[in-house]
């Protein structure tokens, strides 16, 4: 880390995030970040490795960290590229290029911190707000249902995809631990309290109730199977819900380069 | 193909583009498919792999232009090709490539507009986006190729001036010149100039924001570069509410186009000491102008061409010299008067700028049209 303060509110999940993530990368045996980059879009959790890790960081446009960590892996394989973002960057305006990441199996870990609000702009609707919750755009009650992100992701061909809360701090940071061994396209959803944007206005009189909430609200993967999805709406729902072993975007890629290069040879 | 010995081709304006792409030393492209310019990507997903380089297509342009970026600070030359509802998406990015400072070139096959308008159709009517396409406030490069030769030669430049200045470049090609054939002269390798972004020595620790243009250091290479496109100062890092940083970083990027403008600005005139009429052109428009001196010498009228290979900067002394010469001016132009407004801008007042504009279908503006529009100007000011 830059010895530089950082800009979370007191008590913001990013703040868990940092310390699980830097916790995850020591124990996988990194003395530094030299063999990490990081692309992060706009929001808060964008702001966690920008410029606060000490290592290359783009801290790119809103929605567009993918694309942009795109290109860096496709030159540079060997770097282990991570992307951080919230649920707005990722699950909102740049919903699409989350999609097609995973889709081809791009060898990236995204880790997706889901305050289920836009904290940043003052606390805005989001797609992963949970129904009937009240924000600045939805002063009724929100009327749209959230998003599954992990579950819409392993549809479209994720290695690995898994959820967590910031109240499961060691699952949490074992499975980012997983996530950065896997190889190709891995997600972390760390659902991440925002007593600031969210908590206030979501009736929550501080961040230690968000977090009890958090806690009574998790349903391991396998518990959910069983339940209806009316009993799930006010659930979040935990654990694992992808590790497979499937070919990656830059293996195939490269290989594509290779017989290339050996066809123009030959002509 | 470029090799040690120089070569003629029959090639498409695409084509030329693409192979001087691989020239260029470009080793990354990411695109979207779009008419008129699929044919740039098409041919660099087969000949790119060849040179150990990487074609990907995105998921939409946003994308690609991402891509692009992100392939530029990873120390690849990169580059990516569209047209205009293609080259609106990009706008996004490509503020932040200005913002950023990331080397990358970006080609507009022109066509007809706004919105899909007509897609198989020649138009220019993207002038002014290419200039200020993206909000906030910078200075572009844009050229303007003319022929297929000049898709291979100005493709060169782009990435040149790209890597010199450190800003995305756009090429402003057109459905006419991407699509046609003709002869093309590629010189051997050696021959051609490249340039390459300076690169950091490994005390430097200033890669934005300089009163020169700052040296830029590649992702891995241990620099632990912060990139963002918030206001930064000289080392990256963000400041949301400075003023004086603000002011500094966006008129740095000003001034890195602007005082060199006289190095970057390329035109070429014909007959401008001696002439009653200017013509000032670019692009397809601009070559029925060879014809039109030639019909007008008939008619006893003598033309003067100014034709804009940098469309921005714009040439401005190059315009202002025609203008002290002739009569009139006229700007044909296929779009709903664009380049006219900038022409008169620079004239000023010293003689009458006539717009000639056609729009739709491809239609070029003929020698004819053209040289009709000559003589009616000069009878009005006569």
């Amino acid at each position: 880390m830059r010895d530089i303060k950082l800009p979370f509110c007191p008590g913001c999940g990013c703040l868990t995030v940092i310390s699980r993530f830097l916790r995850a990368v020591h124990e996988l045996g990194h003395k530094d970040l030299s063999k990490f980059v990081f692309c992060s879009g706009i929001g808060c959790a964008a702001w966690i490795p920008s410029p606060h890790f000490k290592a290359d960081s783009i801290h790119t446009a809103h929605g567009r960290s993918i694309p942009v960590a795109t290109g860096i892996k496709l030159m540079r394989p060997d770097l282990n590229v991570v992307v951080f973002g919230g649920d707005g960057d990722l699950a909102g305006i740049g919903l699409s290029h989350l999609v097609h990441a995973a889709r081809r199996n791009l060898d990236i870990a995204v880790f997706m911190v889901n305050n289920m609000i836009y904290g940043m702009t003052g606390g805005q609707v989001a797609p992963t707000t949970p129904l009937g919750t009240k924000t600045t755009t939805t002063p009724y009650g929100s009327f749209e249902h959230p998003l599954d992100v992990p579950s819409l992701l392993v549809t479209a061909g994720a290695s690995y995809a898994a959820r967590w809360t910031t109240a499961h701090g060691e699952q949490l940071k074992e499975a980012m631990k997983k996530a950065l061994a896997t190889r190709g396209f891995a997600f972390v959803e760390a659902v991440s309290p925002c007593p600031t944007a969210f908590g206030r206005r979501a009736g929550f009189k501080d961040v230690a109730e968000i977090v009890r909430w958090f806690r009574e609200s998790s349903v391991p993967l396998e518990e959910a199977e069983k339940m209806t999805a009316e009993d799930l709406t006010k659930k979040i729902v935990v654990g694992e819900f992808v590790y497979r072993k499937i070919s990656t975007f830059t293996e195939a890629l490269y290989r594509t380069i290779r017989e290339a290069e050996k066809s123009a040879e030959t002509k | 193909m470029t090799g040690k010995t120089s070569a003629t081709h029959f090639w498409q304006g695409n084509e030329a583009c693409a192979e001087a792409t691989i020239a260029a030393g470009c080793r990354f492209f990411a695109g979207y498919p779009i008419t008129p310019a699929s044919e740039i990507f098409e041919h660099l997903a087969r000949r790119l792999p060849q040179a150990g380089g990487i074609t990907i297509q995105m998921e939409d342009e946003i994308a690609s232009i991402g891509a692009v970026i992100g392939a530029s600070w990873a120390g690849a030359k990169a580059m990516t090709a569209t047209s205009g509802p293609g080259f609106s998406l990009m706008q996004e990015l490509i503020g932040y490539a200005f913002m950023t400072e990331t080397p990358c070139v970006v080609v507009d096959v022109q066509r007809a507009g706004p919105s899909t308008g007509q897609a198989t159709k020649a138009g220019q009517g993207d002038v002014m986006q290419a200039r200020w396409g993206t909000h906030g406030d910078y200075t572009s490069i844009a050229l303007s190729p003319n022929s297929v030769q000049e898709m291979f030669d100005l493709t060169i430049r782009a990435f040149n001036l790209a890597e010199t200045y450190r800003t995305p470049v756009v090429l402003l090609a057109d459905e006419v010149v991407a699509h046609m054939r003709e002869q093309a002269v590629i010189p051997p390798s050696n021959q051609i100039k490249i340039t390459n972004r300076k690169k950091p020595k490994p005390t430097d620790k200033a890669f934005f924001n300089g009163e020169d243009i700052a040296p830029m250091p590649s992702v891995g290479e241990g620099y632990n570069v912060p990139v963002t496109g918030s206001t930064h100062n000289e080392h990256g890092y963000r400041f949301t509410a400075d003023r004086t940083v603000h002011e500094k970083l966006v008129k740095n990027l000003i001034r890195k186009i602007r005082d060199n403008a006289g190095k970057i600005v390329d035109y070429e005139s014909l007959n401008v000491d001696d002439c009653d009429v200017g013509v000032v052109s670019f692009g397809c428009t601009s070559r029925a102008i060879h014809e039109t001196i030639e019909l007008a010498k008939k008619k006893g009228l003598t033309v003067g061409s100014v034709r804009l290979k940098t469309i921005w900067p714009f040439p401005e002394e190059a315009v202002r010299n025609m203008a002290k010469n002739v009569k009139v001016i006229v700007v044909p132009e296929l779009n709903m008067r664009e380049m006219f407004y900038e022409v008169e801008r620079v004239v000023h007042g010293a003689v009458p700028v006539v717009p000639l504009n056609k729009i739709g279908g491809g239609e070029m503006i003929t020698p004819e049209e053209l040289l009709a529009e000559i003589a009616r100007s000069v009878k009005k000011v006569d």
